[in-house]
């Protein structure tokens, strides 16, 4: 598991209290109306995303930068790096 | 006997246009909106259609619609779903004391959880002081609900004034608003607050259906825990005649709210009710606030008379009324509401309430008066305590 600590990104994504598996789905939709080289910050107090986001970004071609825990949620950063996702 | 049905916040017909959408859905398009084949995808675009109809009656956008089952489940979300999402931030929750019972009793749930609860007193007209809510709030409080209207006795709260108190303090701010979608104007933006509740019987739409707008963004846990359906916020497939139903049954409602003269004349019958039922009979109390009130309501406590006896007497006439609270008639309690407001155990017991609506006549109303006035009669000609009051 990789952590950062401060990543900055250019949208939040809030999945808090959100059923699975809505952390797969959406990512991909907000990836969509984001730019090449954009980071996407996901917070989720889901533990299976832990395994299943850094997953998801190597099957769909897209860069997992790490994750960093907070107070009541875990942030997982995403790097757009393929087009048309 | 015609019958002449003034009990509109108990439920309300559903318009033939509504049973038209609705009836495909059952058969035609059966399809599990979850389901990845076209059919199913199809489905899902209706429901999302009329997520969009929902929401335009309310000012709100589609993606800030939950379906749920009733106003009740609407209620029970929004409060659980924010307490639940929120308790690491605090452990105060504030509502009036007059409110419905799923908003009462979720925050009596929370009672037992070691949650403090505020029940906010209200005046005699049944509305809360804003500055007794300001006092109430402390760093702690992570919730206040407090109802647009009151189904008992029609009072209307001044949301405006309260949300803006808990938009200060940033404390999540949700109305009950059942009693008003559907028969005033109601748009969350200018109400200013997070979360707002509404029922399909309440506007036309089937028993079954209801919805919860929230602010986007905000965090709430969900009651019925599933997958991807309502976007992961209420598992369970989807009611999908329901939502169609409700959907068709808002864009109805929202088409005659846009003509004020509407609203106008369900005012003038209720006037004309009330105006008639006070010259005809002496020793009643109008409750509820005389002029900030729903415009279809009228609320009385009658001196020497049971509610339920008085309701089994229009009954007999084909004339359909409520005591205010089935709650509390069935279980022979006095109304929480009355009591809040101050009215005497006595006289509560004596409550009736008419609702009516834009589909009644001023001719039902004239019949309702004179019924009204002639069972008042006959049942204190019965009563005990009316000779025993006659005679002081």
């Amino acid at each position: 598991m990789k952590f950062v600590e401060k990543q900055k990104a250019n949208e939040t994504l809030d999945l808090v209290c959100r059923m699975c598996p809505m952390h797969l789905l959406e990512p991909g939709e907000k990836l969509k109306c984001m730019k090449t080289g954009q980071v996407l910050e996901v917070l989720t107090d889901y533990d299976g995303a832990l395994e299943d986001i850094p997953r998801w970004c190597e099957r769909n071609g897209q860069e997992f930068i790490g994750i960093e825990e907070d107070d009541d949620c875990y942030k997982l950063y995403i790097k757009k790096v393929k087009q048309g996702e | 006997m015609d019958k002449i049905y003034l009990d509109h916040a108990a439920a309300t017909p559903v318009n033939k246009a509504v049973i038209e959408a609705m009836l495909p859905y059952f058969d035609l398009h059966f399809a599990n909106p979850s389901a990845v084949y076209d059919i199913g995808a199809e489905i899902k675009k209706v429901i999302d259609e009329h997520r969009e109809r929902v929401g335009a009656l309310i000012g709100a956008k589609a993606e800030e619609i939950i379906f749920t089952s009733s106003g009740a489940e609407a209620n029970n979300l929004a409060i659980k779903g924010v307490v639940f999402a929120g308790q690491k931030k605090g452990n105060h929750i504030i509502i009036s004391a007059i409110e419905h019972h799923s908003v009462l009793n979720s925050a009596r749930f929370f009672e037992r959880m070691d949650y403090e609860v505020t029940f906010l007193p209200v005046d005699e007209y049944g509305l809360v002081d804003p500055d007794g809510l300001k006092k109430a709030i402390r760093p702690e409080t992570i919730l206040v609900s407090i109802m647009h209207a009151n189904n008992e006795i029609g009072s209307m709260q001044p949301i405006t004034e309260l949300s803006s108190i808990c938009r200060e303090k940033d404390v999540v701010f949700h109305t009950d608003a059942v009693a008003t979608v559907g028969n005033i104007p109601v748009n969350v933006h200018e109400l200013d607050v997070d979360l707002l509740s509404l029922s399909g019987p309440s506007l036309g739409a089937p028993k079954g259906t209801g919805a919860l707008y929230f602010r986007k963004n905000l965090r709430l846990m969900p009651l019925i825990q599933g997958g991807i359906q309502e976007n992961g916020r209420r598992g369970g497939t989807e009611n999908v005649p329901g939502i169609v139903g409700l959907g068709k049954a808002a864009e109805i409602a929202a088409q005659e709210l846009s003509h004020s003269e509407n609203i106008k004349r369900v005012q003038q019958m209720r006037d004309r009710l009330v105006q008639g039922i006070s010259a005809n009979v002496d020793r009643i109390k109008y409750t509820g606030h005389p002029d900030r009130r729903l415009p279809g309501h009228a609320s009385f406590c009658v001196e020497a008379i049971e509610g339920e006896a008085l309701i089994f007497m229009l009954t007999g006439e084909g004339i359909y009324a409520n005591t205010g609270s089935a709650c509390a008639s069935k279980a022979l309690k006095t109304s929480p509401v009355l009591v809040a407001i101050g009215v005497p155990p006595g006289l509560a017991q004596g409550s009736i309430v008419f609702t009516i609506s834009r589909g009644n006549r001023l001719n039902e109303i004239e019949v309702a008066i004179d019924t009204f006035s002639r069972a008042v009669k006959k049942l204190r000609a019965l009563s005990p305590v009316w000779k025993g009051h006659r005679h002081l």
